[in-house]
């Protein structure tokens, strides 16, 4: 692991959340009676609160055979109070700035990720995968760009300039990255989730979301976190801060059987569930 | 050889007085005797009287295997004699509190601080050592083998299986099965079933076959809907586990601290009424204190 990517491990166990999901997990816990479906709802729509609770899940202390991959199977697992007070642990680190200090703007990139979660889960069960697998597929999609706040946080100005670059010279946003941090979002996030003992399934998800080419890694679930995530930046629902493609990848183009225009449009009207995440975003 | 005795079954708070008297009124310790090594599972306020008839064995090592840190299992512990005599080994185990990142150190360390206790962590006379578990870890004592399985509870909560030669015997600390946080007609509902059933059978399959079952039975069935969530198990929630594990025998505890000797005896009654007995069943039993039972 590079010097850099040490750093940044270390640094963002200190991360703090989204502001909507810290100020609703504070709130909602100030009361007894908290309603345990609405704050697994609320950790499940933030990419930080999502990634620290799974890392803490999968540790090592419970050895666990088989990895845990949502906030549900985690309440099961762990009992609802311990999810419940890590929530407010987290939340109580305090929170992340709406214009992160890169110009990153958390509003459009929290939409950005759950655009692109809803979209995978829904690309899913159009690949007939059954219901409890269908979470993995939103989580990836949430997770997908987690490197990129982490960037955002820690890294603010090579970030900017990594931002600024790809408005200039319409270079793809790893390439950007690439040149002013020397990492990318992609592979700084896919290490992290490894380190975190997260699955494999999800690692690979995030570090080789924007391989154009089919090799091993290559999944059902990642290619649908990769249609899902330029599916979701051409209708331009949200932003993370990456140029619109216009073609899927060749191997994720024949696991659908179709391109993107014509996969885009079999979809149909994805206002209304495209719409949950932005009421829940904007609540 | 495996025998035990229960040196505190009730839960909560301690509840000693004349209504108390038959079962007892400390809360959980369980003293379990493996061959040579002396096992205790919980430290609540039953570990006082136990540490009162240790004497003849020092210089001694024991094992306090603790499930969780609510108070009413580890109350005992700085109370536990045999941690002021020097030339006493005291290896105390339990989980990693996944909130704070801490182990099971923190226990004493914290209950031993200043404001709490007059008696520093650095002043007690016997070795101490703490060993933090994860699930299904197994640890040799002797003859004996000592498993942690997570359950459920307001807290990370170990329940643990005791095995010497052909006996075992497993101790739930406190649990309820997890309640399903969704509604029938939720969406997720189904999805929240299968993992319960999921963490159900995990569990079954690590108590299947004990000879003695000794489970958290805090409440009556009319009682639990009021206290679902509480980390409690109901009388007809532990018939079911002990027979679905198949176990020979079923001890009660944890024990209402407002339940006198004879609701506690009416409720059992009820209890074994509601759920007439079947072949192949189980005995059932409240946990008495200072009651042994060799297996």
């Amino acid at each position: 692991m590079s010097d850099l990517h040490q750093r940044l491990v270390q640094m963002v166990d200190k991360m703090p959340a989204f502001p909507g999901s810290v100020n609703r997990i504070l709130q909602m816990t100030s009361s007894i009676d908290c309603t345990p479906k609405d704050l697994v709802q609320v950790i499940e729509h933030d990419p930080v609160m999502m990634a620290k609770i799974l890392k803490l899940v999968n540790s090592a202390y419970f050895g666990l055979s088989r990895k845990i991959t949502s906030i549900k199977h985690s309440v099961v697992f762990v009992g609802l109070n311990t999810i419940k007070n890590l929530a407010i642990s987290i939340a109580t680190m305090g929170m992340l700035s709406k214009t992160g200090p890169a110009g990153l703007d958390m509003n459009n990139f929290l939409l950005h990720s759950l655009g692109t979660a809803t979209v995978a889960k829904l690309l899913g069960k159009r690949l007939g995968v059954a219901s409890d697998r269908a979470t993995d597929y939103f989580v990836g999609g949430l997770l997908h760009d987690i490197g990129k706040v982490v960037f955002a946080q820690f890294m603010p100005q090579e970030m900017e300039r990594a931002l600024k670059r790809v408005e200039a010279e319409k270079v793809s946003l790893p390439i950007a990255e690439m040149i002013e941090i020397r990492a990318d979002h992609a592979q700084l996030g896919g290490m992290l989730v490894e380190k975190w003992q997260l699955p494999h399934t999800l690692v690979t998800c995030i570090k080789e979301h924007h391989s154009q080419e089919l090799n091993d890694n290559t999944s059902e679930v990642l290619d649908c976190v990769v249609a899902a995530n330029i599916i979701i930046k051409q209708i331009e629902f949200g932003c993370a801060g990456n140029l619109v493609e216009d073609r899927l990848p060749d191997h994720v183009a024949a696991r659908f059987g179709m391109e993107l225009t014509e996969l885009r449009e079999s979809m149909g009207n994805l206002d209304e569930e495209l719409e949950k995440a932005n009421a829940f975003i904007c609540i | 050889m495996l025998k035990f005795t229960f040196r505190g079954v009730r839960g909560s708070i301690a509840s000693p007085g004349p209504n108390t008297v038959k079962y007892g009124g400390n809360t959980t310790c369980i003293e379990v005797r493996a061959g040579d090594e002396l096992i205790i599972l919980d430290a609540g306020t039953g570990i006082f009287p136990l540490s009162q008839t240790l004497s003849p064995e020092f210089p001694l090592t024991c094992h306090i295997f603790i499930s969780h840190t609510h108070w009413d299992h580890i109350q005992g512990l700085p109370f536990f004699i045999p941690m002021f005599v020097s030339g006493n080994r005291v290896k105390i185990y339990g989980g990693q509190d996944l909130v704070t990142g801490k182990g099971v150190q923190e226990v004493l360390s914290r209950q031993l601080e200043y404001a709490f206790f007059p008696i520093r962590e650095a002043e007690l006379s016997a070795e101490l050592e703490y060993i933090s578990l994860s699930d299904n870890q197994v640890v040799n004592i002797g003859d004996a083998q000592v498993t942690s399985v997570l359950m459920n509870h307001p807290a990370i909560n170990y329940g643990y299986k005791v095995t010497c030669g052909d006996r075992s015997l497993f101790f739930t600390g406190d649990h309820e099965w997890p309640p399903n946080i969704y509604q029938p007609d939720d969406d997720d509902y189904q999805l929240f079933e299968d993992h319960i059933a999921q963490k159900r059978k995990s569990i079954i399959d690590a108590v299947a076959g004990v000879d003695v079952l000794i489970i958290d039975t805090a409440y009556t069935d009319d009682e639990y809907p009021a206290k679902k969530g509480w980390g409690h198990g109901s009388f007809s929630s532990s018939i079911a586990m002990a027979r679905d594990a198949g176990v020979k025998h079923c001890f009660f505890t944890h024990h209402e601290p407002t339940r006198s000797d004879r609701d506690l005896e009416k409720a059992f009654q009820a209890a074994m009424d509601k759920h007439p007995g079947q072949p192949g069943d189980p005995k059932f039993y409240l946990a008495q204190e200072t009651f042994t039972f060799e297996l």
